[in-house]
């Protein structure tokens, strides 16, 4: 697990960890403790385009529905398969098991630092 | 205090307690009320395996009293109420005079003369005034005690030990308290004189489980004391988020979900609770009944793990047939429920069924409710 400081962030409460060309995604912790214990988790497959800002997936508590933004224009290299099959790591492990999608990506939009995060959070 | 904003949520008094024990909280009718303590699916299980405590300190409480308590009650609500034997309960209703539902209630006879109406939070207000309209040419005083008044529920096979066990805790003839019954107590907490406590066998779960009204002042030492007693008996304290897929489960409706104003009673499932041998505000729109395309409560039932949820369009084929009122992946069964108002003509159990989950059909089957029953002890 890496630094919370050494994340990026957006305010639909994503985490990014940039390695090269790849970004691993992930919903903060905070995020996981609006949603309350998460029971489904729908990931795109390896291999699907997606876009920034555009809805790629799905993460159900049982009170309710988030969804999952893509946080840079790319394309999909791996979708955590151990979420898919026990969505609690997302609410154990938020930052680490917990990870959701590695995605490839040319080019990075304007993040938000681990401050500014927290600034909007209050947390 | 009579001067806060009105926008304000408003705090239990056991709002402190829930802090200490690390509670989310939700504004639940204007109430901030705890959602959840650490898990909800962690509280739901243990309300099945174990106990779980719940303030529900937001549910309204008016008093009925005086000699016309009974008729006043027959006259005001759909039940036969004067003919709860002393220290029994009954769920009821009360109704509009089209018949849709104002509320849905528990009447506790209490005392000779006098009962005790238990409305939902976001309903106190239309609730005191309506039994207030309906109260002109009856010998009785109403009295809205919700402000008074905590009330604790203990909920879960564990209940009675850890009622057993609560120190201070004295129930009358607890061994005789039978569901939808209640008997006088009294709670002595630390350095104090005992006070009465008000315990019934109801609850909101569909486990075995208790209910324990309390003045405000006493309140935090009686929760104190219950969740020592059920330290060791796997007592979690439990929020709102678990009460409500405990009652989906339990296939009991919410207010605003699967009872309103435009909802008969006998669309709700409900017509046993309508007694038609007496007068009451409401009785017209009964037995006017509803019309006949209008649609009827049924429990849905899917495989996988994507739940439908209130809002979402329920179809046969490509016609939309009704709707979903509340929905969960079922935490103690494991797979998606559903309760939907669909029309007559599909609400038969096995009736094969859509819901429209964001965009995809997610098969479902009509089933009878509850989908959960506990087994008989």
């Amino acid at each position: 697990m890496a630094e919370l400081k050494d994340l990026q962030y957006t305010a639909e409460h994503e985490w990014i960890l940039v390695e090269g060309s790849v970004a691993t995604v992930g919903i903060t912790a905070y995020a996981a403790d609006k949603l309350g214990d998460i029971v489904f988790v729908d990931l795109p497959k390896a291999g699907s385009t997606v876009a920034e800002g555009k809805v790629v997936g799905e993460i159900e508590s049982t009170k309710s529905v988030g969804e999952l933004f893509a946080p840079v224009n790319g394309t999909v290299v791996e979708a955590n398969e151990a979420v898919s099959s026990s969505p609690e790591l997302v609410n154990s492990d938020p930052f680490g098991e917990g990870w959701l999608i590695k995605v490839e990506f040319t080019e990075l939009p304007p993040l938000l630092t681990f401050d500014e995060y927290t600034a909007l959070t209050g947390e | 205090m009579t001067d806060a904003p009105v926008t304000e949520p408003r705090r239990s008094p056991l709002h402190d307690i829930h802090v200490e024990a690390g509670a989310s909280f939700t504004d639940f009718a204007g109430w901030f009320m705890p959602v959840r303590y650490s898990s909800d699916l962690a509280e739901h299980h243990a309300v099945r395996t174990a106990a779980g405590i719940f303030d529900i300190s937001h549910m309204a409480e008016i008093s009925v009293s005086g000699a016309d308590a009974g008729a006043f009650l027959d006259h005001a609500l759909a039940g036969l109420i004067s003919s709860v034997p002393l220290l029994k309960a009954k769920y009821s209703l009360i109704l509009e005079a089209s018949g849709g539902i104002l509320d849905d209630l528990i009447v506790y006879h209490t005392a000779e003369g006098e009962y005790l109406v238990v409305a939902n939070a976001g309903n106190r207000d239309v609730v005191v005034a309506a039994l207030q309209d309906r109260s002109a040419d009856f010998d009785v005083e109403l009295t809205d005690l919700t402000d008074d008044i905590v009330l604790i529920a203990v909920q879960g096979p564990a209940s009675r030990a850890i009622l057993d066990a609560t120190e201070g805790l004295a129930v009358d003839a607890i061994d005789e308290l039978k569901y939808y019954a209640c008997a006088a107590a009294t709670f002595a907490g630390s350095e104090k004189d005992s006070t009465d406590v008000l315990v019934a066998r109801t609850g909101y779960t569909g486990e075995d489980g208790y209910e324990l009204y309390i003045d405000v002042a006493d309140a935090p030492a009686l929760w104190a004391a219950l969740a020592t007693a059920g330290a060791s008996r796997g007592l979690v304290p439990a929020g709102l988020a678990s009460r409500d897929t405990l009652r989906l489960e339990a296939g009991m409706p919410l207010y605003g979900h699967e009872l309103g104003l435009d909802t008969l009673p006998e669309q709700a499932g409900l017509g046993r609770v309508v007694n038609l041998t007496k007068d009451f505000v409401g009785k017209h729109g009964i037995e006017a009944g509803p019309a006949d395309d209008a649609r009827v409560l049924v429990g849905l039932v899917s495989e996988g793990k994507r739940a439908g949820r209130a809002g979402y369009p329920v179809m046969s084929g490509e016609t939309e047939v009704g709707t979903v009122t509340s929905g969960a992946l079922s935490p103690t069964l494991g797979y998606p429920i559903a309760m939907a108002y669909v029309s007559r003509d599909v609400s038969e159990p096995g009736t094969a069924l859509d819901i429209d989950v964001r965009g995809s059909r997610v098969a479902a089957s009509v089933v009878r409710l509850p989908f959960y029953k506990r087994e008989a002890n």
